[in-house]
């Protein structure tokens, strides 16, 4: 009963990598751009959470109204000003320049908010759980976190396959030359991919307040964490990182399950053991 | 009035020249054939037109306006469509979805996704395929479609019938009179010289970046046609 | 003529007014060098010794990233490694510290080998990632090995420590001469495959990588050769590294902003894909932390933003900018780091 308890936490945790990684997934997608600063990007998303928390006196879950579009608007001035400078054939220049981002960014935060570690108020919510059986019972807020995850996927999924801007993404994914030629400006749709991976990683910042102790240096970790949720997914797909997702929270809390010392050990090595054995992940799309 | 007026036009690809002077014309609901051999610059000249060549002179007049700096995204607001090179279909994108990205600019006319269908009904029957699930000529159908989604005033045509089997290219060709009854001008290049002839009102001749012979399809000679053709 | 006129003759040709220059001049720093130690302070002296593990990893994080097309950002693992050898070869195993430093570059390469394997599944950006996630396995593996002392790392016992020399100031000169023969020996191997056949080879291989997407065969040995070669010598500067620091633990050892963002800042401020860029990047990195010295993490804001405007602005480096102004090539290679912009205007 204690393991089966430990694999619903696993899959619950994998919600939030899954919302790690679908940024990261949409902004490769769509513009081949891998942004090492996503990590970074999530941890300031807490902040700004916590900002607002403690300045407006909203709850933390309220406080989405405004971090998300605070969030969507520098992803779109970030994209528009720093990053479509950086896309070409040269695999260089963005992946340093979003280095750097996420280096400028960590030290930053270190200066406005200090290495102390901070939480966002989970009130009643972080209390609350619901017995399924005797032994089994889940926590409320792993559950929201895991349906709001599930919610995010499937809006995505809407926006990709049912929208008009969807069309233009998946068009721009194919082809970035020849959507020119359809009327889609680049740079804005750029911008654009850009400011709806931001407003994701708005969502999966604040569950990661609620969830856990944060401070400016935890960002990278998250980055890795998303990345192997997509790697492990196969690129190119949103339940597949899902799955992803899941797949490394389960390896996590098994590990910590054995020792706490090895939660995190646990999930990095089974993704190099899918890595070795699987390297297109286990939804690959069939053609890249 | 001239719909497009094309001055002088120099382009090429970084220490590459590729066009050196070219003046062309077209009418309102003219239809105009380039040909020429291959490098001649004819692809080179269309890209330029789109606005998907940045480094070139910018002395292209579009209605009255000159497009020449204008970026491929808003070139075709003003309504110039390309049906580029190779097709070029978006491959994760169904037949149907192929064409609605052509319609993406919203401009105002006479083409909808039922117009092209009836224009090439074969597409509505596959509409929910993969675009590149179609046979060659198929694709190139989708391609075309997908340019007049665009509503545009001026078509420009890559090598619509390169690879294609001649019954194919004869379908592909059957569709012109209906693009043409809408007053749309078009420019094609094409390296098929007896079906440029046929179709169109005047033709270019390029050769090595310039043009080397330019007139109606029945003023000019076999003969001269091979002289600007191969340069002899 | 003979051939070997005819290879004197060619290298003659290769070498530059400015590279004879620099030579003579190299020659004449290599000898103030030698001489610090007998007349400058302490401080100066562990100052010197950083600068030399700095410009060696930032040669090694340049041989792979402007030459070999491998862009990491997973050094720390084979500095920390590195680090985490010396104390096991010379506290278990007896070896003498300053063979232990070379030794511990050996087993690194040796480590470095599956690790390659591995991470070279992945592509372009995600195998920098995938670079980064072996680094936190090694960080959070040593975490648990309580004889190395855990999380909270362990120092080197006095009784190694006096193996190195036996007063002060004689480990402190052992430890330079050390530093300034590693930080020596990066530069002539970087120059020495450049102007070997396989320096070619290289170059090729990093602009012809986004264009075939996929690796031949023999792309595939020379990538793999060249990873494990940097690998071992960032070993070995690991080594160096904790030598001097007396104490290692996982935090401190596996390192992303000291290992890695550093130098790489280091790497693309001063000029990647030259040899001369990582040396004058290393001053420059020297000059700014020395000015912000009293405003803690801010040194590494400006670095970053520093690195960024670089990358979009001068993206061949202070080093470019300086050797295209004055037409200066010390080294007599030739590397030029091409961008293209896909964007519309």
């Amino acid at each position: 009963m204690e393991w089966v308890n430990t694999v619903v936490q696993g899959v619950l945790l994998g919600g939030l990598y899954a919302m790690f990684a679908t940024g990261l997934s949409l902004m490769f997608g769509i513009m081949r751009l891998v942004n090492i600063a996503h990590g970074d990007f999530i941890i300031l998303g807490a902040y700004l959470g916590l900002v607002v928390v403690t300045t407006l006196g909203l709850s933390p879950l309220l406080s989405l109204i405004i971090v998300l579009p605070v969030m969507f608007m520098i992803g779109y001035v970030l994209q528009r000003v720093l990053l479509n400078r950086t896309l070409g054939t040269d695999i260089l220049p963005p992946l340093l320049v979003t280095f750097g981002l996420s280096i400028i960014l960590q030290n930053i935060l270190l200066e406005v908010f200090s290495a102390d570690t901070q939480k966002l108020p989970a009130g009643e919510l972080g209390l609350s759980s619901i017995t399924v059986t005797g032994d089994l019972s889940i926590g409320v807020l792993p559950l929201i976190t895991f349906l709001v995850s599930v919610a995010v996927i499937g809006g995505l999924q809407f926006l990709f396959y049912r929208t008009e801007l969807g069309r233009a993404f998946r068009a721009t994914s194919d082809d970035q030359e020849t959507v020119r030629l359809m009327g889609v400006g680049n740079s804005h749709i750029f911008g654009l991919a850009m400011a709806i991976a931001m407003a994701v990683v708005a969502v999966a910042g604040i569950f990661l307040a609620l969830k856990t102790n944060f401070d400016p240096t935890i960002g990278p970790a998250r980055l890795l964490y998303g990345f192997e949720a997509v790697i492990i997914g196969g690129l190119g797909s949103l339940w597949g990182t899902l799955v992803g997702g899941i797949i490394l929270g389960v390896a996590q809390a098994i590990g910590a399950q054995i020792d706490p010392g090895w939660q995190i050990l646990a999930g990095h090595l089974v993704f190099l053991i899918i890595l070795i054995f699987r390297p297109r992940g286990l939804f690959p799309r069939s053609v890249d | 009035m001239n719909i497009l007026d094309v001055k002088n036009l120099t382009a090429g690809y970084g220490d590459f020249q590729a066009l050196f002077g070219i003046n062309l014309e077209i009418g309102q609901g003219e239809t105009v054939a380039i040909i020429g051999s291959n490098g001649a610059g004819k692809s080179t000249f269309l890209k330029s037109v789109a606005g998907l060549l940045i480094e070139h002179s910018d002395d292209i007049v579009f209605k009255g306006e000159n497009i020449g700096t204008l970026p491929a995204h808003k070139v075709v607001k003003r309504g110039i469509a390309l049906v580029p090179e190779g097709r070029r279909l978006f491959p994760s994108l169904s037949v149907e979805e192929n064409l609605l990205m052509g319609g993406y600019n919203k401009r105002k006319g006479p083409w909808n996704l039922e117009r092209i269908y009836s224009l090439f009904p074969i597409l509505k029957e596959k509409r929910r395929n993969p675009g590149t699930a179609l046979s060659g000529g198929q694709q190139q159908m989708v391609a075309i479609g997908r340019g007049l989604m665009s509503n545009p005033d001026l078509l420009l045509c890559d090598e619509i019938s390169l690879g294609l089997a001649p019954t194919t290219v004869k379908d592909i060709y059957d569709a012109l009179p209906t693009i043409q009854k809408d007053g749309t001008a078009v420019l094609l290049v094409e390296q098929d010289i007896n079906r440029a002839l046929s179709v169109s009102d005047r033709i270019y001749c390029f050769q090595e970046g310039r043009v080397s012979l330019e007139g109606k399809p029945d003023a000019v000679s076999r003969e001269e046609i091979k002289a600007a053709y191969f340069g002899m | 003529m003979s051939a070997i006129e005819q290879m004197e003759k060619y290298s003659v040709a290769r070498s530059t007014t400015a590279s004879k220059g620099a030579a003579v001049v190299s020659a004449f720093i290599l000898i103030v060098l030698i001489s610090v130690p007998f007349w400058a302070a302490r401080s100066d002296l562990r100052t010197v010794v950083e600068f030399a593990y700095y410009l060696s990893l930032a040669q090694m994080w340049n041989l792979l990233a402007g030459y070999a097309g491998l862009v990491s950002v997973g050094q720390q693992a084979f500095v920390g490694l590195g680090g985490y050898m010396l104390f096991v070869l010379a506290i278990y195993l007896n070896v003498p510290p300053i063979a232990a430093v070379f030794l511990s570059g050996g087993i690194v390469a040796l480590i470095a080998i599956p690790t390659a394997l591995t991470v070279f599944r992945l592509r372009g950006a995600y195998f920098a990632i995938g670079t980064w996630v072996v680094a936190e396995v090694f960080r959070l593996g040593f975490a648990q090995i309580s004889v190395l002392g855990g999380g909270s790392g362990q120092s080197l016992p006095a009784t190694i420590v006096r193996e190195i020399g036996s007063g002060r100031s004689e480990r402190e000169m052992i430890i330079y001469f050390t530093a300034l023969f590693i930080a020596v020996l990066s530069v002539g191997i970087v120059y020495w495959l450049l102007r070997s056949k396989h320096g070619l080879a290289l170059t090729a291989i990093r602009d012809s990588e986004p264009a075939s997407g996929s690796l031949g065969v023999n792309m595939f040995k020379t990538k793999l050769s060249v990873y494990v070669l940097a690998a071992g010598v960032t070993g070995v500067v690991g080594g160096l590294i904790f030598l001097q620091k007396l104490r290692i633990s996982p935090e401190a050892a596996f390192s992303v902003q000291d290992w890695t963002a550093a130098v790489i800042f280091i790497v693309v401020i001063g000029g990647i894909g030259t040899i001369e860029g990582p040396i004058l990047g290393t001053l420059i990195y020297f000059v700014l932390r020395g000015l912000l010295a009293d405003y803690g993490s801010v040194y590494m804001i400006v670095l970053g933003i520093v690195a960024v405007v670089v990358m979009l602005k001068a993206p061949q480096g202070v080093w470019g900018l300086l050797a295209n102004k004055y037409n200066l090539y010390l080294f007599p290679l030739r590397r030029r780091l091409d961008r293209k912009n896909d964007l519309e205007r």
